[in-house]
């Protein structure tokens, strides 16, 4: 059935067979990605090496990923691609396999083996989370709190639910604007036990209990939209505790020195790699594979955690990750990935939310407006 | 605002055509030219190349609009009442799905399942199943996966079909077999009206026009015999051939050929109608009649792979959502939504944009006012000080104006915050507990007072631009007419300053109507407009039909309250400089 598929892995395999040509691959390619600390980890863990290698190869970057659904939509109906490669998160990666504007991957054709020899499936596992998407790292959506507005004679929050205990912990909260992750704290936080969480939000009861739990905060809440919201907020004092990437938090507590700690309790996973748009032309192609290749192989995955603290998405990368390039520091402890940090941890359920996330969100910003 | 009306006095000014209504006003014959034909029709005709050179000097500047502006915005707009999707994925089911009764207790008929069968297998094929379903996502929760996983599951019932098929003979297991039962060999007839319609399928499901010669053309004398296996090698040859550009002989057929083979020879007649056949396989077909294969049941297939094939409610919302254009979007804008019963009311909680509209709106106003109180003294301080002073104070107004608007947002926050420079302030001269500081922000009176000052300049200019065309001496002769300080103002130059006011509220509520950035940064919950849902539909939902429903709602609103203005306050009475 699969035939399409076949077809454009038959491709990709042809293209990749012919590597030893390189005049049959495009030397110039347009890869999106998130800009700022992120982007500039990728540039010199993987973009860097593999120009040294091509030097041929010019490389552009957009900073688009943001709107990169919308906008290879828009391509894809403009008939006019102008992206080889784009970076989204594992629950875009979905939807835009959904809408066959992504390229469907033979990942054991297409990506390296582990070092370790493991196949490319068995290497990321379940971080391959749609048949488009081609995993890099694992980063969490956690809290950060200020220690200097921990009320004095408490221990500083250490769980998830201390967030919704505004009587202990006095303080506004940051919280993003949408409903994903803060429904299944919520509900985490209201006796819910975390593999069950998915089923009760199915329901509409489900679903009110956690607008309903949310409610006893509603008040104490700073809804942000953009990753950077709460890293300024706590930064400035404006909220106590907040939730955000945790590499944005990293940065905040080791790089500006602010008064944060982070606290891992609740973590909730996410992932996020790359997709190659579908119809792209086939030297352009040849690029992109070529590139994949040998951009996401174990060592190349685990040298990226040297400028950002996002967890390789490679099992066999975890051991190799090693200190941070400019701060010296060990980057191990810093992984959401890490033991001592993964405790409590949520896996989001991408097919769950591909199916409620209109319902939800209809939910969601009509509990908010209220 | 046309330059060539003056309000004050109210007559038009001179046009090209003035001569001609003249020449039409007189009364008592024709009046002739030099050459003796109707000075009228001379006229018109010198006229008629004069509109024609202007018409052709503006003509790129209104190929340019209609191309990079109308024209989107209008296939935009279009797609609050487009709805092809449905009845394009799954043109056969949809038809077949028309004949039941949505009211009944009854699931539909097997007929139904078999169209869906090949239909969603031809979309999954073509990585269209998944769209479908995101799209009756929108209407129902759970169609996203329900859709994903059918299009992973149609598999194996085919490839069940092709081992029963190669266990009776052989030559069912060749692709050549098939090629050549389909093909129509050289001088048989060939069934045109099906090739037509696959392509037409095809090119919907690939977005591509199927072209390019193709070594393959369906006989008119099997797809009689086997109507549905010769739809389906059609549409398989159709993409073979002239989408992916390979041999169609070669290709091994898709799944999907074989069940429908099945379901073919297992049709009631067709032992008879094989009979009076005399093409190619006949007799391996003869050996299908005889082998006792029994048809396939199509919503067992379904049934196996989501439960939720054999519920009502799925089958009701594709039956709902299946016509070409529909009123969904719009009920969707409106806290309605579209039901098998009717246009029903949204459930309580999911009520928002309404309340939305109407916000924006108020939110609108509030600023539009907020911003005359505070743009006319200072248009008023402009227009009356000495040049030099009033440059100096023009590039105050224009500075602001000319910073980014990220920039100046983002001031705001810095400004307003708990922790920000004004509670500071406050703190510190003791106005304000330290434990109580004012929220200023991520609500309504943060957007109001940041758009405000970013609209501020909108309304200063056409104010300052009309303030300073009015006569001071009128004033002065009113007060020297006994006024006091405040009639003269009142009676005398206020009216005067009133078209300015006009232009710069309609521009700066025009612009704060569709506002959405400020509102995104500095409006927490409450303080937020429509244009931040339009927003979200565009770029994170992908529901762009719901999206551009909620634009055409709000460019006719706005186009309404511009007819309104120009019914009570009157467009002439508008100037912008």
């Amino acid at each position: 059935m699969k035939f399409t598929a076949t077809l454009m892995a038959t491709t990709a395999l042809t293209a990749a067979a012919s590597m030893a040509s390189a005049q049959d691959m495009a030397d110039s390619m347009t890869i999106v990605s998130w800009g700022g600390a992120y982007q500039t980890s990728q540039q010199k863990a993987y973009a860097e090496p593999y120009k040294e290698a091509n030097p041929e190869v010019s490389i552009s970057w957009d900073e688009s990923s943001n709107e990169a659904v919308a906008k290879l939509r828009a391509m894809n109906e403009a008939n006019n691609l102008t992206w080889d490669l784009v970076d989204v998160t594992g629950a875009d990666a979905m939807r835009l396999c959904d809408e066959g504007l992504a390229m469907e991957i033979d990942h054991d054709e297409m990506l390296a083996e582990g070092d370790d020899g493991s196949s490319a499936t068995d290497d990321f596992g379940e971080v391959i989370v749609s048949d488009c998407f081609i995993p890099q790292i694992v980063y969490s959506t956690t809290f950060g709190y200020r220690t200097d507005m921990v009320p004095e004679g408490t221990e500083p929050p250490s769980s998830i639910c201390d967030v919704f205990d505004t009587e202990t912990y006095p303080g506004k909260r940051s919280l993003e604007k949408r409903p994903i992750n803060n429904m299944e704290w919520a509900l985490m936080c209201d006796g819910v036990a975390n593999d069950e969480i998915y089923d009760v939000l199915a329901t509409d009861e489900g679903q009110q209990r956690a607008l309903d739990k949310l409610e006893t905060i509603k008040d104490d809440v700073v809804w942000w939209s953009a990753g950077a919201d709460t890293p300024q907020l706590l930064a400035d004092g404006e909220v106590f505790i907040g939730s955000t990437y945790n590499g944005r938090l990293f940065s905040v507590i080791e790089e500006q020195k602010q008064p944060v700690a982070m606290m891992w309790d609740g973590q909730v996973y996410d992932f996020d790699g790359w997709i190659i748009p579908a119809g792209l032309p086939e030297d352009r192609l040849a690029r992109v594979v070529d590139f994949v290749k040998k951009t996401t192989d174990t060592q190349h995955l685990a040298d990226q955690a040297k400028y950002i603290s996002y967890g390789p998405a490679r099992a066999s990368s975890a051991p190799l990750v090693g200190k941070h390039a400019d701060l010296g520091i060990d980057m191990a402890q810093h992984m959401p990935t890490d033991p001592a940090n993964a405790g409590n941890v949520l896996q989001p359920n991408f097919n769950f939310w591909a199916d409620y996330r209109d319902d939800i969100d209809a939910k969601f910003q009509s509990w908010l407006a209220q | 605002m046309s330059d060539v009306t003056d309000a004050t006095t109210a007559k038009r000014g001179p046009t090209p055509d003035d001569a001609l209504r003249i020449a039409d006003s007189g009364d008592g014959g024709p009046v002739l030219a030099a050459d003796g034909t109707p000075l009228k029709r001379s006229l018109s005709r010198a006229l008629r190349v004069q509109k024609m050179r202007a018409l052709a000097l503006i003509a790129p500047l209104l190929v340019f609009v209609l191309i990079s502006f109308i024209v989107p915005i209008g296939d935009m707009l279009f797609r609050s009442v487009e709805n092809r999707m449905v009845g394009d994925t799954l043109p056969y089911t949809v038809e077949e799905l028309s004949k039941w009764d949505g009211a009944s207790d009854a699931l539909p008929p097997e007929a139904v399942y078999r169209d869906l069968y090949f239909d969603l297998f031809l979309a999954a094929e073509m990585k269209r199943h998944t769209r479908l379903g995101s799209r009756l996502n929108y209407e129902s929760s759970g169609m996203s996966s329900l859709f994903r996983q059918a299009g992973r599951k149609l598999d194996d019932p085919g490839d069940e079909a092709q081992e029963a098929l190669e266990a009776i003979d052989e030559r069912w297991g060749e692709r050549e077999t098939y090629f050549e039962l389909f093909n129509a060999a050289e001088g048989a007839e060939i069934d045109n009206d099906l090739l037509k319609a696959q392509k037409k399928r095809i090119r919907y499901l690939s977005d591509t026009v199927p072209t390019g010669e193709m070594d393959f053309s369906p006989s008119a004398e099997v797809s009689a015999l086997l109507p549905l296996a010769a739809r389906v090698y059609t549409s398989f040859a159709v993409i073979t051939g002239m989408v992916d550009n390979k041999v169609v002989a070669k290709t091994k057929p898709m799944e999907s050929l074989y069940l429908a083979l099945v379901q073919d020879v297992t049709r009631p007649g067709f032992a008879d109608d094989l009979a009076a056949y005399n093409g190619p396989q006949k007799d391996a077909l003869a050996a299908l009649a005889n082998s006792g294969l029994t048809a396939p049941d199509y919503t067992a297939i379904f049934e196996e792979v989501d439960r939720d094939w054999v519920n009502l409610d799925t089958w009701r919302v594709i039956q709902t959502h299946s016509g070409t254009f529909t009123s969904g979007y719009f009920l969707n804008a409106v806290d309605m939504q579209k039901t098998p019963e009717g246009p029903a009311v949204q459930p309580e909680n999911k009520r928002v944009l309404i309340q939305l509209f109407i916000r924006t709106l108020i939110m609108s106003l509030t600023i539009m006012g907020a911003c005359i109180l505070l743009a006319y003294p200072v248009a008023w301080l402009l227009s009356n000080l000495p040049a030099r002073k009033a440059n100096v104070l023009m590039i105050l107004v224009l500075l602001p104006f000319w910073t980014s608007l990220l920039v100046r947002t983002s001031a705001w926050k810095v400004m307003l915050q708990q922790q920000g420079v004004i509670n500071d302030v406050l703190v510190w001269i003791g106005l304000v507990a330290d434990n109580d500081r004012l929220v200023m922000i991520n609500n309504q009176f943060g957007t109001i007072t940041a758009m405000t000052h970013i609209l501020l300049p909108f309304m200063i200019l056409p104010m300052y631009s009309v303030m300073s065309t009015i006569n001071p001496s009128y004033v002065r002769a009113a007060k020297s007419l006994g006024a006091t300080n405040w009639t003269a103002f009142w009676r005398v130059y206020f009216p005067q300053s009133i078209p300015g006011i006009g232009a710069g509220s309609i521009l700066v509520f025009i612009l704060s109507i569709g506002y959405y950035i400020t509102p995104e940064i500095v409006g927490g919950t409450k303080g937020v407009f429509i244009s931040n849902r339009i927003a979200y539909h565009i770029s994170s939902s992908l529901n762009w039909g719901l999206a551009a429903a909620l634009g055409t709602i709000l460019l006719a609103v706005v186009l309404l309250l511009y007819w309104c203005y120009d019914k009570i306050v009157g467009i002439d009475n508008v100037k912008l400089g």
